[in-house]
């Protein structure tokens, strides 16, 4: 084959340009929609209904994210989005706290301290992953009201609590069966009792799995949208929910650049998280996919 | 002191499980009462309150004589079946590529998957935008010079369901293609360095032996797929809102306007228990085999 490397050669240049070439065009349409939303949030209400959606724009302002973090209205509130953002981290931080904790013990005890029938547990815990929230939704709002959690964020919290809970133990499930039983029981001879081996054992092993797990609960918190609209209205609705009502305002003049800093606003923290993190984004994203 | 460690002991023999029984309780609670419980609305006649009387399947009847909810039914297999084989496709493709010895490996799937990331509050209020046909992609293309060009699918009610497809398809295709990569990674390469010896052409190498192997692999992408397809809610109501008209309606936003617009909790009720055994019929087979397969790994 001496004689080929050649044309062989010649033809291993093309495919690569090929492969690029299309690689690098997919990406430009997955990045698109981000473009468009950063350039028309910076673009004036003018430029955009004279000129094109898609150029950059000519005079750069941020009159569109001061008005969407602090002036525009929802409903008859012209308060911007800053009260609803800061409604969602008050929502995000203790429900991710709550179902990552819940999760890291359950997958613990699910592994470490087998009981009959520990995989049944597993099983209904599991398909609370695929449960379609429409299932719930009505029972839930009559549970929250005689709670007393009706409307509230706290309400929310308890909701992102309960069905975070599955995924959390999956998670911790799937990572902890994979650290060797003997540690454990050299620790249990030792005279190490359940917590002592959660806590300065199992915690620290389960760092990159924490990471994950509460990557992923934050992103699906903050990203909700159901459970905040059917169960809070007015000021103590989620971001998701009042941005939905500033894009969907149909009075007057649309003010798509509002609509779209708006929209950047709400995506931030979980863009942000994405960034910094990624690749436990990914791995958090394939755990219920792919057997590890 | 006998009886107190006796005690001890019990305690620590019982302690594991009584660390899982919050959870256990809420989950029992939260999902498997409520979804009796829904169960239950949906056989009442609760219309603005729930009712707890048996009016036998009456809401059923009700539900399936709604010609709104048979064009939510429809766009479901629609949606869904377009959405599957446009992601599966797509991803697929994109993972083969990328699994090529590709340089700037890393950023580029970064930028496949950053849309998973975002809500689909916020990318559905994108894609509005772009389809917006009197500023969007519609302009553009009029403005590049040619004049007649027309994409206003999202405001025609016979193709708006289409702009969901496109933009559901944008948002998950890059879950697929990380599924599919991992899959493609864990595959054995003396399986294919020994078909190349032979002379098969990488084309033919992919098609009758890497493909055929990612079976597991696309058995997870169509599951975790459907059921994105079926709980698809808010990405049509940041969209389209379900219309123009009800072009747009799909079982979940069905469920939502008939339980808090209409007061047809009963209606709501029955549609979301639908919902609930078209996502258990499809979740349950593929949750036991994967229990089973696990167990035997043990």
């Amino acid at each position: 084959m001496p004689t080929k490397t050649g044309s062989a050669r010649k033809s291993v240049i093309i495919g690569k340009f090929i492969i690029y070439g299309s690689l690098i065009a997919i990406a430009s349409v997955y990045l698109m929609p981000l473009w468009v939303m950063v350039t028309t949030s910076l673009k004036s209400l003018d430029e955009i209904y004279s000129g094109s959606f898609i150029g950059l724009p000519q005079a750069i302002t941020f009159d569109a994210w001061a008005k969407a973090w602090g002036e525009a209205c929802i409903g008859t509130a012209c308060t911007g989005l800053k009260p609803y953002f800061i409604n969602s981290l008050m929502m995000v931080v203790p429900a991710v706290a709550l179902s990552t904790g819940l999760g890291a013990i359950n997958g613990y005890v699910l592994t470490k301290w087998r009981f009959p029938y520990h995989n049944v547990v597993f099983g209904l815990l599991l398909f609370g992953c695929f449960l379609p929230y429409q299932a719930v939704l009505l029972p839930m709002a009559q549970i929250l009201g005689i709670l007393k959690l009706s409307g509230s964020i706290s309400g929310l919290v308890l909701v992102h609590t309960v069905y975070g809970v599955c995924f959390t133990t999956l998670f911790f499930r799937n990572y902890f069966i994979t650290i060797p039983d003997e540690l454990t029981k050299a620790a249990q001879i030792d005279g190490a009792g359940f917590f002592r081996i959660f806590f300065s054992i199992m915690l620290p092993a389960a760092l990159p799995i924490l990471v994950v797990s509460c990557i992923w609960q934050f992103t699906q918190i903050w990203n909700d949208f159901l459970f905040g609209v059917s169960f809070t209205a007015g000021e103590n609705t989620p971001i998701t929910v009042a941005l939905n009502n500033i894009v969907n305002v149909t009075m007057g003049r649309k003010q798509y650049n509002v609509d779209m800093a708006a929209a950047m606003i709400a995506a931030l923290p979980t863009l942000f998280v994405y960034i910094v993190a990624g690749r436990f984004f990914v791995r958090g994203l394939t755990a219920g996919a792919v057997k590890g | 002191m006998f009886r107190n460690t006796h005690l001890t002991d019990r305690l620590a023999k019982w302690l594991p499980r009584l660390v899982l029984t919050p959870s256990m309780v809420m989950v029992l609670v939260g999902v498997y009462l409520f979804m009796v419980w829904t169960g239950w609305i949906s056989l009442s006649s609760s219309r603005m309150v729930p009712h707890y009387d048996f009016v036998g399947l009456e809401q059923y009847i009700r539900l399936w004589s709604t010609p709104r909810w048979h064009t939510a039914v429809i766009n479901l297999f629609l949606f869904s079946f377009l959405f599957l084989a446009i992601t599966v496709g797509t991803g697929l493709i994109i993972a083969i590529l990328l699994d090529q010895n590709i340089r700037a490996e890393g950023a580029l799937r970064a930028v496949y998957l950053y849309p998973m990331s975002l809500s689909f509050i916020v990318t559905g209020t994108a894609w509005k935008w772009i389809l917006n046909p009197d500023l969007g992609i519609e302009k553009v293309v009029r403005s590049l010079g040619w004049e007649s060009f027309v994409f206003d699918w999202i405001t025609r009610p016979n193709f708006a369901i289409y702009t969901i497809v496109i933009a559901a398809v944008w948002q998950s295709s890059g879950f697929a293609m990380a599924i599919f990569l991992a899959g493609l990674r864990g595959i054995d390469n003396s399986v294919i360095k020994a078909a190349q010896i032979e002379g098969a052409s990488l084309p033919k190498i992919y098609r009758s032996i890497i493909i055929p192997m990612l079976r597991p692999a696309f058995l997870s992408v169509i599951v975790l797929l459907s059921y994105i397809a079926i709980k698809n809610f808010d990405l049509v109501l940041a969209m389209t809102n379900g219309g123009p008209g009800s072009a747009t309606e799909v079982p979940s936003t069905f469920m939502f306007s008939a339980t808090f617009r209409r007061n047809q909790m009963g209606v709501g009720a029955a549609s979301a228990i639908m919902m609930l055994m078209t996502v258990a019929a499809i979740i349950i087979p593929y949750l036991y085999s994967e229990l089973k397969e696990s167990r035997h790994a043990d």
